[in-house]
């Protein structure tokens, strides 16, 4: 089989915008596939060299770690505040961030909802995983009603702890934003329409049309107290019909583009 | 005929998590239980024929362990992995 793998017979090989660095995330869980579609389309796009990421606390506090571009890191939740000021300061610059949901949806809440209702030309990956992956699975504003986490252990009471938020929905409802959807990580199809979303969310800000999120449903194995293949069956039975996959808001000028 | 394929799994990234040998189409992988990583994982390996370098195990995978061939045939486009 060796004469197989010679360059003209690759197929596949791990994406260049990457560093040599082996991430720390679990086994199965699939924030690496995140970071590897991204990694990805700035490849083909070219962009690596211009881009500048911005990385959040959480589970992916080490993401400057795994990408070969320029990257900083935020203070909790600040991630969409500090990327305004770099595309600010370089607006020729790619600047991207990637973030969990106790990252963005929690107690960076108000950073997401004002650079989106300004229309920051930035890029945002937000990562859904239903709980706080980092700090040991606790209970998080997108934890389904009834989901057991460390500090829900009967279950998400909407009574008394509310009920979860739909990020990409209601960025939707902000005019600032030109390209918000959602997307789901549990299967070759899905991962495919996610990466085609990316791409898309790259080429509005590289066409300077505005503030795009990718809302990505990932799954969190050690905390969800499941093996990764019985994560993905999970996610799909119980996270999608909560958490609906689709296209929010695609602004008339995104919708034009031809990727 | 399938394609022929073949993949080389990088002993630093793979962590035995079995997303692809969940998703590989013609069940070609399973785990190495004879050998461990650096990190102590066993990891993937094609462990019969049928391997038509579809690429879905990259696809899926993680860590980008995992880097397929496919032979080129007369006929043969290059064909990108993940559209």
């Amino acid at each position: 089989m060796a004469t197989l793998m010679v360059p003209e017979n690759l197929v596949y090989e791990r994406p260049r915008s990457f560093t040599d660095a082996p991430t720390h995330y679990c086994p199965g869980c699939t924030h690496g596939v995140a970071h590897r579609l991204i990694a990805e389309v700035l490849d083909e796009m070219g962009l690596a060299e211009r881009t500048i990421g911005v990385a959040p606390v959480g589970c992916a506090v080490f993401a400057y770690n795994y990408f070969d571009t320029d990257f900083v890191e935020a203070a909790h939740g600040r991630a969409p505040a500090m990327a305004t000021g770099i595309k600010r300061v370089l607006p020729d610059s790619i600047v991207f961030t990637y973030q969990g949901d106790g990252d963005l949806a929690s107690i960076g809440m108000g950073e997401i909802v004002h650079a989106a209702a300004r229309g920051e030309n930035i890029t945002v990956f937000f990562i859904n995983n239903a709980n706080y992956g980092m700090t040991g699975g606790q209970m998080a504003p997108t934890t389904l009603p009834g989901m057991k986490t460390t500090s829900s252990p009967d279950g998400r009471d909407v009574e008394t702890q509310g009920y979860p938020i739909r990020m990409a929905e209601m960025l939707a409802t902000l005019d600032g934003a030109a390209y918000v959807v959602r997307r789901s990580l549990h299967d070759p199809a899905n991962i495919r329409k996610a990466k085609k979303a990316i791409r898309i969310a790259f080429e509005v800000q590289d066409r300077k049309l505005g503030f795009s999120m990718v809302e990505l449903l990932s799954t969190c194995p050690s905390n969800w107290n499941l093996s990764p293949v019985e994560s993905l069956k999970w996610l799909e039975e119980h996270m999608i019909p909560f958490f609906p996959l689709g296209d929010y808001k695609v602004a008339p000028a995104v919708a034009e583009l031809k990727i | 005929m399938p394609a022929k394929g073949w993949i080389q799994v990088n002993d630093l990234y793979c962590k035995g998590c079995e997303l692809c040998v969940a998703a590989c189409p013609p069940k070609v992988l399973a785990l190495n239980m004879e050998r461990l990583t650096p990190k102590g994982y066993h990891p993937v390996h094609i462990v019969k024929d049928g391997c038509t370098g579809c690429a879905i195990c990259a696809l899926v995978c993680p860590d980008a362990a995992i880097t397929v061939y496919r032979e080129v045939t007369k006929a043969a486009v290059p064909v990108a992995a993940g559209g």
